[in-house]
């Protein structure tokens, strides 16, 4: 067994007791900006597209990394957009009025 | 700056945004707060993948940023779907997080192959077929959900059993590659049937349980980008993939909860299929309707109106009707609130968002169980394309076959008025004794123009 598995294990366990801790907490209200926003954040697989596609080692890793590139960068922009647009739809009584 | 240090610089980038993305869900507890959350995330985002840009390992640019040009091409105008098709929008996106994290997987096997230790092997095995079942299923999901594929669940004999063979066949084949790393000719096997695989998960699910197989689609995603964290010891992608898959997890088991479901049940029941026995025996019960005139009149002379809409009410394009009359009744002094099942949709949350969307204050948005407390005390509980979610008989009759399912207690407020284009059954095939209680009555008609008809009465009587 690789010692970085213990670490990223590690990792992976107290991302994961958090994520249930905190998105217990999120309003049922904001379900569907939750989905939206968290797929915009796991996204950043981005960054692993990005060193495949760019460390060009051969042919067919660059292209795929290539693909992963445009797919994940358009869930990373696709979701905070709609995440925002969600949002700002969420007005109290007040602010309904006045605008 | 050495390489060494550079990489030290991303690592740190990393981090940040590790915490950036821990805070942006924290400040989505609250609608007040949230829009932080998303621009901690956004900026969280950009920190890294600019730092990353920057990694001395990449060496060709000119590629890479025409993807991302297309990426963005593609992404915005998914972000511009309208609120209604916002669930096959979320089940793409499912869709293309889970490709990207099997295709750099797949990427990252063909650099290293044959020459694959047994432990990566295993992992890079796993997070593939995760991948790209995932890939397949939410492919499917969307489809269903567009309406370009059939919503009824579709089935044959034996299927159950069928479709656990052909994941055991992905997984053997795993095991395979890591005895034997050298027969790389398996891999593409292994991959094209955990791809068969999503397409066999998720065909047979009904469209009624679509909030369910979102949020499972949700986590699986979310886990295999954290798989990909595991093989490449990027822990940026593991916060960020144990993040989405928790949130995919709970919100599944919210979904099941809410629809007295098990997983097992979801996965391998089939719900939605025709019942026969309500087909065979049908009798003709007498229902009381009323005009939109009657209608008008009975919610001008209530004190506290609460408003139960389903997925019929968007279907119809009525939620900014439903807003006008909201606004007419709220003048007259009528407290009016808005009682939501949690699979009101077609995907966690949906109801929330597509009432916003027509204006709605949020803090009128009531959750089924704080809702159902005061529905002895409502004068007129109107409901709007919903069905299965006020149907008494889940409450009370074991045979029925969403017995157990909780519901909003609408037949428990003095008067219920349902808006419902005839009488046919709902999605589920299932028959509603509320709409033949005495303290019911029945309005015929197009959702959008009832409630409009009722407002012209409303504000005729000034």
């Amino acid at each position: 067994m690789p010692a970085d598995f213990i670490s990223s294990l590690f990792v992976f366990i107290l991302a994961a007791f958090l994520g249930i801790e905190l998105i217990k907490r999120v309003s049922p209200l904001l379900h569907t900006p939750l989905m939206s926003l968290t797929n915009a954040l796991d996204a950043i697989v981005l960054v692993a597209a990005i060193i495949i596609a760019g460390r060009h080692e051969t042919r067919l890793s660059t292209i795929l990394g290539l693909i992963a590139v445009a797919a994940s960068f358009s869930n990373m922009v696709g979701g905070f957009v709609i995440t925002d647009r969600m949002l700002g739809m969420f007005k109290t009584g007040k602010a309904a009025k006045k605008s | 700056m050495t390489p060494a240090d550079i990489q030290q610089l991303i690592d740190v980038t990393y981090i940040t945004a590790a915490i950036g993305f821990i805070l942006a869900i924290k400040w989505l507890s609250s609608p007040v707060s949230a829009m932080r959350g998303v621009l901690i995330g956004e900026i969280a985002s950009a920190i890294a993948v600019t730092a990353t840009l920057f990694d001395p390992q990449v060496s060709q640019y000119k590629w890479i940023i025409i993807t991302l040009i297309i990426g963005a091409a593609v992404g915005v105008p998914l972000g511009m779907v309208k609120m209604t098709a916002v669930p096959q929008r979320t089940a793409l996106s499912h869709a293309f997080g889970a490709l990207s994290a099997a295709l750099i997987g797949i990427a990252e096997y063909y650099v290293a192959a044959p020459n694959v230790p047994k432990f990566e092997m295993a992992e890079i095995g796993l997070e593939v077929i995760i991948g790209s079942l995932t890939f397949t299923g939410s492919i499917i999901a969307a489809g269903k959900l567009q309406e370009w594929l059939p919503q009824r669940p579709i089935t044959y004999k034996g299927q159950n059993y069928v479709s656990l063979t052909v994941l055991g066949a992905a997984l053997a084949l795993m095991i395979a590659l890591v005895v034997h790393p050298e027969y790389t000719q398996l891999f593409p096997i292994m991959i094209g049937v955990a791809l068969i695989f999503g397409i066999m998960l998720v065909t047979p699910i009904g469209g009624a349980d679509m909030p369910t197989v979102i949020s499972l689609l949700n986590s699986y995603a979310g886990f295999s980008a954290a798989l990909l964290g595991f093989v490449l010891s990027n822990k940026v992608l593991i916060v960020a993939g144990a993040l989405d898959g928790a949130s995919g997890f709970i919100l599944s088991v919210i979904m099941c909860k809410a629809m007295n479901r098990s997983f097992t049940n979801v996965l391998f029941g089939a719900f939605g299929q025709v019942q026969p026995k309500a087909a065979g025996a049908k009798e003709e019960r007498p229902v009381k309707s009323a005009s939109p005139e009657d209608a008008a009149a009975i919610l001008a002379a209530a004190n506290k109106v609460v408003i139960v809409p389903g997925y019929g009410m968007a279907v119809a394009q009525a939620q900014h009707k439903v807003r006008e009359l909201y606004d007419i009744l709220t003048k007259k002094g009528i407290d009016v609130r808005f009682g939501i099942h949690p699979v009101a949709g077609r995907m966690p949350g949906h109801m929330n968002v597509l009432l916003a969307e027509a204006d709605i204050p949020y803090d009128r948005l009531m959750e089924m169980d704080d809702i159902n407390g005061d529905l002895p005390q409502t004068d007129v509980a109107l409901v709007i394309g919903a069905n299965d979610v006020t149907n008494p008989a889940a409450r009370s009759d074991q045979s029925s076959p969403i017995f157990g399912m909780p519901i909003i207690d609408v037949d428990k407020a003095r008067t219920v008025m349902v808006i419902k284009r005839s009488m046919a059954a709902g999605f589920a095939g299932i028959d509603n004794p509320l709409y033949y209680l005495d303290n019911t009555l029945m309005l015929f008609g197009d959702a959008k123009k009832f409630v409009s008809e009722i407002v012209q009465q409303l504000s005729g009587n000034h």
